[in-house]
């Protein structure tokens, strides 16, 4: 693949709270290659918005703590700009695309007026221009009469508009990597379809790279080259497309992959939801963070964090069942995209 | 918008007649008559002056007889001022009044708004604790407590400020700030919440996400959300200025309307009370009427009058 555009490095991240420090992302790493699409997969509370909204320094300043790591884009790290500096790149470099279209709007404030913020901070045009502009990115993304619809507020669209208007912000100034945090979680089944059209034909057209985070398995076949497999605040597993559907090597991948629902499947075949629930990520110790969930657990996995194990170029997984020593052990038989008969 | 409003004000209207009745019926429950309180009157005379003012009437035709005189813009006589009407003893006592509380409203607003801005801004510093701090002093105190320490040390200890009475400007200066601390309060803990609030929804993430600055992240998308509800503080905030001024009038010794009522009920000025009574609460209806009206402008996604917004 091509060259690395966004580099997310060992990261750590915390949150300051009232019951305690939560450690909510712990040394995730990945990289995102020029035009492709990466998506992050994992439970809810898994820490995907968090490592997203870190590329951007968006999580709250008096709560967080970003205890290590580097996000390096362009040469720098992000983590260490100021705020003149992480402005220039938020919208312009880096853009994102919230999981509500609802809430992520402002609603008191003209549609077309909140395409046009963006453009006129960052291209440096006039008023006049950035409305031409906006209006040409509401046509591209689909909203019909779109220079009447300039005027409408939000509670005038229905939320398949309203996401499509946030991602005409969003891609207003032609940002070179597109964040998108469930984009379509929030819309019904048709519109999701529609959402994601659209952004993969804006993505063949600019060749923006795009994050995609999602707990929507169909999404990740529709969208992504590549996947990161997200366990409280780990990424436990990493690989292509194929890699991880037919070939996954961690047992949590394997839970995932049989406890979502498959299009063209057999309905004879129940869905097998992984058991217990999350760890609490305050009380985080050292070993494998789903070694208490895991089917496969052994001795090690309570005391010693797994590394990544590289099983190609681009898959690897932390297991200990990747480690030489393990036992050899019978992988579930019907997992992933397709069964494998 | 336009039947909206001719709608409201016809509601407006009934509230007032349901007011003065029961008003109308609960002052004949005031121990005594217009007549038994200054100097002793005979039999003769007071019979005499009940005939007067109509008060050897029925109730129920004395009731007739306020109404009727009130559609035509006739809050009657005043039964103690000789020869006074209504009208003209409110008309000499809201100036004073208008000016203390409109002050007190300007300067709560003000220093409330500074406040309970940068107690959101600053959420969980110093400066949020100083302020809630400042809130709760100005809740939980009342206006004649500022309004004596006030007067000890401003007026009496300093010599800053005229103590009471009212002959020029400066004398309001004292009872606007004691009336105010409440304002300040009210206002600083409603901006307080409404800020934090906001500055919780995700629009804002979105709104930093396209790398605007936070200072328009601020005024244009958190403070302009946050101030809408805000409008809403009006009407409460109206009827504690009113009452407010009944005990500040006093202690400063204002000629104003809250420092007449007061008299009025202590003497059974039926008429002035009444009259008083229904112009209190005329103002308080129309301002809650304005809070509607503003909230309507202010906030898109209420349309008033059944207009219909379409959704796409
Ligand atoms: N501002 C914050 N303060 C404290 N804790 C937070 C904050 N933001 C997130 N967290 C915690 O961090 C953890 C990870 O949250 P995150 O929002 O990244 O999950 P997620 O993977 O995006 O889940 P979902 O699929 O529900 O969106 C959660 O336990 C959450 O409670
Ligand atoms: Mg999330």
């Amino acid at each position: 693949m091509g060259e690395t555009i966004l580099s997310v490095d060992n990261l750590d991240v915390s949150f300051q709270t009232n019951s305690g420090l939560i450690k909510a992302v712990r040394g995730v790493s990945f990289d995102l290659k020029k035009g492709e699409t990466l998506a992050i997969v994992g439970e809810s509370g898994s820490g995907k918005s968090v490592t997203a909204k870190s590329i951007m320094q968006l999580l709250p300043k008096q709560s967080t703590r970003i205890d290590s790591g580097s996000i390096v884009y362009g040469g720098n790290d992000l983590l260490e700009y100021g705020n003149k500096e992480i402005e220039k790149i938020r919208g312009k470099e880096i853009a994102m695309v919230f999981q509500d279209p609802m809430t992520s709007l402002n609603p008191t404030m003209k549609i077309g007026k909140q395409v046009m913020e963006g453009l006129i901070k960052h291209n440096n045009i006039r008023k006049k221009e950035a409305k031409k502009r906006s209006i040409e990115l509401l046509t591209e993304v689909g909203i019909p009469y779109a220079e009447e619809r300039m005027n409408s507020f939000p509670h005038e669209f229905s939320g398949g508009m309203r996401q499509r208007v946030v991602i005409a912000m969003a891609l207003a100034c032609d940002p070179k990597v597109l964040i998108a945090d469930e984009p379509t979680t929030a819309l019904d089944v048709t519109i999701q379809a529609q959402i994601l059209n659209l952004m993969k034909e804006l993505q063949k057209k600019t060749g923006t790279s795009i994050l995609i985070i999602t707990h929507d398995l169909g999404v990740v076949v529709n969208m992504a080259q590549r996947i990161a497999v997200m366990y409280a605040g780990e990424i436990v597993e990493t690989g292509t497309l194929r890699e991880i559907f037919y070939k996954p090597k961690h047992p949590y991948t394997w839970g995932l992959l049989q406890s979502m629902p498959k299009m063209h499947q057999d309905q004879s075949v129940p869905l097998i939801p992984i058991a217990g629930s999350p760890p609490d990520v305050s009380l985080m110790h050292d070993g494998c963070p789903f070694a208490a969930r895991c089917p496969y657990v052994m001795k090690v996995c309570h005391n010693h964090k797994p590394d990544q194990t590289q099983i190609s170029v681009t898959h690897a997984a932390a297991c200990w069942l990747e480690d030489d020593w393990a036992p050899e052990i019978k992988q579930p038989e019907k997992i992933g995209g397709v069964s494998n008969s | 918008m336009g039947r909206y409003v001719v709608q409201r004000m016809g509601y407006m209207v009934i509230t007032l007649l349901i007011i003065v009745t029961i008003t109308f019926f609960l002052m004949q429950l005031l121990p005594g008559t217009p007549f038994s309180n200054p100097e002793k009157l005979s039999e003769r005379q007071l019979e005499l002056m009940s005939a007067k003012y109509g008060l050897d009437k029925p109730l129920a035709i004395q009731y007739m007889t306020y109404i009727g005189n009130l559609i035509q813009g006739d809050l009657g006589l005043s039964f103690q001022s000789e020869g006074r009407t209504v009208i003209s003893m409110i008309g000499d006592r809201i100036g004073p009044s208008a000016l203390i509380g409109g002050q007190a409203v300007v300067i709560g607003v003000l220093c409330g708004f500074i406040l309970g801005v940068i107690s959101a801004l600053k959420h969980n510093t110093i400066f949020d604790y100083g302020s809630v701090f400042v809130a709760v002093i100005g809740m939980s105190i009342p206006s004649f407590v500022f309004a004596a320490l006030m007067q000890y040390y401003i007026g009496v200890q300093w010599g800053l400020l005229p103590v009471a009475l009212w002959k020029d400007y400066s004398y309001s200066i004292m009872p606007s700030l004691a009336l105010s601390a409440m304002v300040i309060a009210t206002v600083a803990r409603f901006i307080r919440s409404e800020m934090l609030e906001v500055l919780g929804q995700e629009f804002v993430t979105t709104a930093r996400a396209k790398g605007i600055t936070e200072f328009v992240v601020i005024i244009r998308h958190v403070l302009r959300n946050a101030l809408i509800p805000v409008v809403t503080v009006l009407g409460p905030l109206t009827v504690s200025i009113m009452t407010g001024t009944l005990v500040i009038e006093k202690i400063f010794a204002v000629p104003g309307l809250g420092e007449q009522f007061t008299l009025s009920i202590l003497v059974n000025d039926y008429s002035v009370i009444l009259g008083i009574t229904l112009f209190y609460s005329a103002l308080f209806i129309f301002i809650v009427f304005i809070v509607d009206i503003l909230y309507g402008i202010l906030d898109p996604r209420i349309s008033m009058g059944g207009g219909k917004k379409d959704a796409a």
